[in-house]
């Protein structure tokens, strides 16, 4: 059995949930401090790929960073670089889709932040940064960290969009759910129900660490 | 000398407070929602008043003409908070630390151990503020106010949160604190006790505006006509003595 897809999965979940991560925890602090009707629509645009379907979201990537669309053209022309059906270009996919989630958890976890916490460390003379990485962080860590596992968890398999901007080539572009669906497609069901035990199996560990990261920031109060 | 004459439109009324405290312990006096707390508030920089001046012992704190509004690291405000605000994730010896950050390692390890001794927190040093009972809640944050060497100390009803056996053992013990301090303390209360006790003279506020700033022997008698008109006890007027 080739591990290709499971490896190429796992790399293209650890890096997008990195990625997400940090642009997640910056959306959900920044946004917050926003006027409201700015507020209402950044909260929108940064939501959408969570309810939009994920071929959706792969055809308005492929408009941007398509070979023969702006972005893609350029960085084919300049530097010879294809945006589109490398292994990597997943991550492209999976950071949009993903990251609804890391947002929302993060902004969840900061609206709970006693903020006269962070009023006391300004007239304490802490800087901002201070305060942010050691008030603030600390306080919202465990949603912070259950936002994080779970986009990794959802990064693991994700397929629309995936399967549109690198589509499936084995030893490149697979990914285990594209494996799936070729085994499917193809009839090889003895290999697919392996890649489907696997998964699930993956999924349901992950999702077992948000409950436990849940339950301890809930004793927490 | 600390001087405040501030505007700021809120949902419910528009705050206007004017008054001046000069070395003395100032109460903030009114009822809860009269917009005491948001008076501390902007004293302290954490929030921001529409129009006005706030000077501390000759610097401007806040000037809308000039536009000059200090950020609250640069104040040298004091603000005990209601709940206290500990950081919960720090020890004791961190929270009061986290009052010194520019001092060097060494002054602030001796620091510490100072404050330690002076507000009795012997043997609490790396506990966590939500294993401490109230009462000791409140001397470390009262300790980490006291390390960022305030030159004004703003107290937000520090008794609200604490039982009243409590409450009885803290009064003179902060009280001294205070009057140790030497410089400039705002109390807020709604509670009259605690205002005779504790306090040279009273700012009254209702309804976001405040009054002229009286002694406490003013504010007493009034008091006393007031409850008196009530039907309540009058025998509290007899007996506070600062």
């Amino acid at each position: 059995m080739d591990l290709f897809p499971l490896f190429n999965s796992l790399r293209i979940a650890a890096i997008s949930a990195v990625i997400v991560f940090f642009v997640g925890i910056a959306a959900a602090y920044y946004i917050a401090k926003t006027p409201r009707v700015i507020k209402g629509i950044l909260d929108v645009i940064f939501t959408l790929p969570l309810v939009l379907p994920p071929t959706v979201v792969g055809y308005l990537l492929l408009l941007l960073l398509g070979p023969k669309r702006p972005v893609g053209e350029f960085f084919l022309e300049k530097l010879n670089v294809r945006l589109t059906m490398q292994w990597w270009s997943a991550v492209f996919a999976v950071s949009v889709v993903v990251l609804p989630l890391m947002y929302r958890t993060a902004r969840g976890a900061f609206e709970r932040f006693d903020e006269n916490l962070a009023s006391a460390g300004r007239t304490l003379g802490l800087s901002n940064s201070y305060i942010f990485w050691r008030i603030r962080l600390p306080y919202c860590r465990q949603g912070i960290i259950a936002g994080a596992v779970l986009s990794f968890a959802r990064a693991l398999g994700e397929y629309g969009a995936t399967s549109m901007i690198a589509g499936y080539t084995p030893g490149k572009t697979a990914t285990v759910s594209t494996a799936v669906y070729q085994l499917w497609r193809t009839g090889n069901d003895e290999l697919a129900i392996k890649w489907v035990l696997i998964n699930i199996a993956i999924s349901a560990v992950v999702l077992l660490c948000v409950n436990l990261l849940e339950r301890t920031d809930r004793r927490r109060g | 000398m600390l001087y405040v004459d501030i505007e700021k439109k809120l949902d419910s009324f528009t705050l206007k407070a004017s008054f001046k405290v000069d070395g003395e312990v100032t109460a903030l006096f009114g009822p809860s929602g009269a917009g005491k707390s948001i008076t501390l508030k902007c004293i302290a920089g954490i929030e921001k008043p529409d129009s006005g001046v706030i000077q501390l012992n000759g610097r401007t704190l806040f000037d809308s003409s000039q536009h000059i509004d200090l950020q609250p690291q640069k104040r040298k405000v004091g603000y005990l908070f209601q709940e206290y605000a500990l950081f919960p994730n720090m020890t004791v010896n961190g929270n009061i630390e986290a009052g010194m950050r520019t001092l060097k390692k060494s002054d602030r390890i001796a620091k510490t151990a100072e404050l330690t001794e002076r507000f009795r927190l012997n043997g609490l040093e790396d506990k966590r503020p939500s294993t401490l009972s109230g009462g000791e809640q409140q001397r470390v944050a009262l300790a980490r106010m006291f390390a960022s060497q305030p030159e004004v100390i703003l107290l937000d009803e520090p008794f609200a949160s604490l039982d009243i056996l409590l409450k009885a053992e803290l009064i003179p013990y902060i009280k001294d604190i205070i009057n140790n301090f030497g410089g400039e303390s705002i109390l807020v209360s709604h509670d009259v006790d605690e205002v005779l006790t504790m306090c040279e003279r009273v700012t009254e506020i209702a309804s976001g505006v405040t009054e002229r700033t009286v002694t406490t022997e003013e504010f007493k008698s009034k008091m006393k006509v007031i409850y008196e008109r009530a039907g309540l006890d009058i025998g509290r007027f007899n007996d506070h003595e600062r």
